[in-house]
């Protein structure tokens, strides 16, 4: 399904990949039913098969065809993981860095960023991944405002695709760089959330879809992970931030379910790795320690396979929805009511300083 | 402890060497600045001064089997125990450390340690499983939302210890609030005060009239935990350390090392020690080895040094696995035991600090920074003494201007303002000369 969706009509979201177990609506004959095979979907009304489920298959033949952007940015101080857990998701060499311990790590002393882009297959289905890094984030002794560089950045890319879109001659396939999914890489005191954090998350969570993690999670034990990931889950309940999935657009008790499953197991603990161990005779992703390997896809050890699954394997399409038909709706109204026209205005005005929806 | 004659000054009888692993109140000639190393007792003396009518008669009772102390918990043996000895003639005064020993032991002990670094580091872990107490029972963690208006505070923990007939009274300094805010400019400003402040209290306290009772509240030693998750210094580690470097011992610690596999932990010890080295921060240095030491302690000494900093693990939970309990972390792939070797430096930092370098982490401060302070503080009141002279020169300089014709007043005023400072040279000196006499009045 290509991303740009018409605004008039907003269907459900047709994901080849949605987990099987979800009960198909019942026999809604206007909507495509969600299992992937075509051809069993039925209407109580029709009186025979007319074939309405195939444009599954189109669609899916179509976005093969073209493939998809997905766009994703981490932030984070520092050291906590960010390049090795973008590394392990996607199972590539896909962040600014390779992922060798011996890089220049010198901190910049502002916040800067850099974005790597990757086409990766899988599937027939390609896939141009671009990650963007925020090096310099929380880093330094005076962290005021370090939120800002990314925020304008985010605006930026909603105003790039605004002017693309108000055009008279578009393009068929307008480039997305807009930010579909900000991960934000939470450090594992086990205590509670750092005031940083609260205040980068206040600032962008109605900007952009947040997905917190602890990262590093391999430093807490069991007890202490539940114990601060209830710390942390309370205490965004309290300063109202809204983290992806976002309460307020669950469309129906399907997704509402589902997604609450997922609210109360963030923020994901995970470990990232791009070194492989033998364990029980398999070889696995891990960090291998003195005491014991710690394995990565193990969601005895560490949540990483609940993220993956959630951010690619389920809700992907989700993110990059509610990226276009919300965050960048919003920011479109506020910027049309602001200007009351449609005239392109310089990107580097006073509209870009604003980070605080 | 007791303030005995500073350099410069060798009291004879006064040399003498310091006990393994006990700390005393004995003093050394040693010009400040320089620490001096614990040997153990095997050594003999250099009798100076033959002190004969005061240990002859104490002589008897110095035996190790004197009937006051028992039998000391470290096998203090009688330097004149061996056979041979039996029929030399001796004055007696080599159980001299006997006697220092028990006189300090009766006083007890004290020692400050500061703990400081970002929170979530497992500060207070570590000084509870260091010292097995329960420093931090009643501790409410403030949540994100009250944090945002916190600033650096300085708690204190007061806790006696007492093990094998040796009292400890240890004070936990610990910093709450340190670089957990958004904006951490000069957050150590106030770890900075603290210390000066108990400087300056040593100070007041030592050129007071009644000096018997001083308490000594300096803090000898500071932790700073270094986050794992890092690569190596972060700027704010730096900044502290530059600031406190000249003030007090600054130990690093590698917190939370059980997060990093073993690769990891030497590539990061490497990094900041590199970086230590490249930002000039004096962080406290372990005396040398003599060279006429055991090849084991020696090579000790050598590790000790190479794992700077300490890559610790703390953890207050005892696990029990293979028929043993132990203090552990329990993970789902395995079991960090705090107390072993290859897990964790925690052995190597507390042997460090509790069983061998304590008494020379008091010292240093003692000698060098404490001294350095007590320099500064003299200078600057001499300073602010000079200058007011001359203010006060000037403003009658310009006085008199009014009265006298002009070429006079400058001489006027060169000749006496030397003659001032010739007078504030000759107090000066005058005041150290009093000291000294005072010392040496009340003395030994």
């Amino acid at each position: 399904m290509s991303e740009i969706v018409p605004p008039e009509v907003r269907p459900k979201p047709v994901v080849p990949a949605k987990p099987s177990h979800v009960a198909p609506p019942s026999g809604a004959p206007f909507l495509p039913s969600p299992q992937g095979t075509g051809g069993e979907g039925r209407g109580s009304a029709l009186l025979g098969y007319i074939g309405i489920d195939t444009i599954i298959e189109q669609m899916r033949k179509k976005t093969m065809k073209t493939g998809f952007d997905f766009n994703i940015m981490v932030v984070g101080q520092s050291g906590l993981g960010k390049s090795t857990l973008v590394n392990t998701l996607f199972k590539s060499q896909v962040s600014r860095r390779s992922a060798s311990w011996s890089r220049d790590d010198k901190i910049p002393k502002t916040v800067e960023i850099k974005s790597v882009s990757h086409v990766i297959e899988e599937g027939g289905v390609k896939m141009k991944l671009t990650v963007v890094d925020t090096p310099g984030f929380g880093d330094q002794i005076n962290n005021d405002n370090c939120w800002a560089p990314i925020s304008k950045y985010i605006n930026e890319q909603y105003e790039k695709f605004l002017k693309e879109e108000v055009n008279i001659a578009r393009k068929k396939r307008i480039p997305d760089t807009r930010v579909h999914c900000c991960l934000y890489f939470i450090s594992p005191t086990g205590h509670s959330l750092r005031q940083l954090d609260i205040e980068f998350m206040k600032n962008l969570s109605r900007v952009v879809n947040i997905i917190p993690v602890i990262a590093k999670s391999d430093t807490l034990t069991l007890e202490e992970k539940i114990e601060f990931k209830q710390k942390v889950r309370k205490e965004l309940e309290v300063c109202g931030i809204e983290c992806y999935p976002q309460k307020e657009f669950d469309e129906d008790t399907e997704d509402k379910s589902d997604n609450d499953k997922i609210r109360e197991t963030m923020p994901f603990a995970v470990v990232g790795s791009d070194k492989e161990y033998q364990v029980n005779g398999k070889r696995v992703l891990g960090r291998k320690t003195a005491w014991g390997v710690v394995e990565v896809e193990n969601p005895n050890h560490c949540e990483f396979s609940l993220l993956r699954d959630f951010m690619i394997r389920s809700h992907l399409q989700d993110l990059k929805e509610v990226t276009h038909n919300i965050q960048y709706e919003t920011y479109r109204a506020r910027r049309l009511n602001d200007n009351g026209g449609l005239h392109p205005i310089n990107s580097s005005g006073h509209d870009t300083q604003e980070s605080n929806l | 402890m007791r303030d005995l004659p500073r350099a410069g000054h060798t009291f004879p009888g006064s040399e003498m060497p310091m006990m393994d692993r006990e700390p005393d109140g004995s003093t050394h000639t040693h010009t400040p600045g320089t620490a001096t190393f614990t040997r153990p007792l095997s050594r003999s003396l250099e009798p100076e001064l033959v002190r004969r009518g005061q240990l002859s008669s104490m002589g008897s009772l110095d035996s190790p089997m004197s009937p006051s102390r028992p039998k000391s918990p470290w096998g203090r043996f009688d330097p004149y125990d061996s056979a041979e000895d039996q029929d030399k003639e001796y004055v007696g005064f080599a159980t001299l450390p006997n006697q220092v020993h028990r006189k300090s032991v009766k006083k007890g002990f004290a020692f400050t340690l500061m703990v400081a670094g970002e929170s979530g580091l497992g500060k207070s872990t570590l000084v509870n499983s260091l010292f097995l107490t329960d420093l931090y029972k009643d501790r409410k963690m403030l949540n994100a939302e009250e944090r945002i208006s916190q600033t650096v505070e300085i708690t204190k923990h007061t806790v006696s210890i007492e093990e094998k007939g040796v009292k400890l009274r240890l004070t936990i300094v610990d910093t709450p609030g340190f670089g957990d805010a958004v904006n951490n400019t000069e957050c150590w400003r106030t770890v900075e005060d603290y210390i000066d402040q108990q400087f300056e209290q040593y100070f007041r306290d030592e050129s007071g009239l009644n000096r018997k009772n001083i308490q000594d509240n300096r803090v000898h030693c500071c932790l700073y935990f270094i986050s794992p998750f890092g690569h190596g210094l972060r700027p704010m580690d730096v900044e502290f350390m530059k600031t406190l470097h000249d003030k007090v011992n600054i130990v690093p610690v590698l917190a939370k090392a059980d997060s990093l596999t073993p690769e990891e932990v030497r590539k990061i010890k490497m990094k900041i020690c590199e970086e230590i080295e490249r930002f000039d921060i004096n962080i406290y240095q372990f005396p040398e080895c003599d060279s006429d030491e055991d090849e084991e302690i020696k090579l000790q000494h050598q590790e000790l040094k190479g794992s700077i900093p300490f890559a610790v693990i703390g953890s207050n939970v005892q696990v029990e696995s293979q028929g043993r309990r132990f203090r552990a972390r329990q993970y789902p792939w395995g079991v960090v035991e705090v107390e072993n070797p290859e897990h964790s430096d925690f052995l190597k930092l507390r042997n460090m600090l509790v069983r061998t370098h304590m008494q020379d982490l008091k010292d240093v401060t003692r000698e060098t920074h404490y001294e350095n302070y007590r320099a500064q503080c003299i200078q600057n009141m001499t300073h602010m003494v000079v200058r007011e002279r001359k203010r006060s020169l000037c403003n009658r300089g310009r006085d008199s201007a009014s009265d006298l014709p002009v070429p006079l007043v400058p001489v006027d005023s060169d000749t006496e303002r030397l003659i001032w400072e010739k007078d504030e040279e000759l107090r000066r000196m005058q005041e150290v000369l009093e000291r000294i006499q005072e010392q040496m009045r009340h003395g030994h």
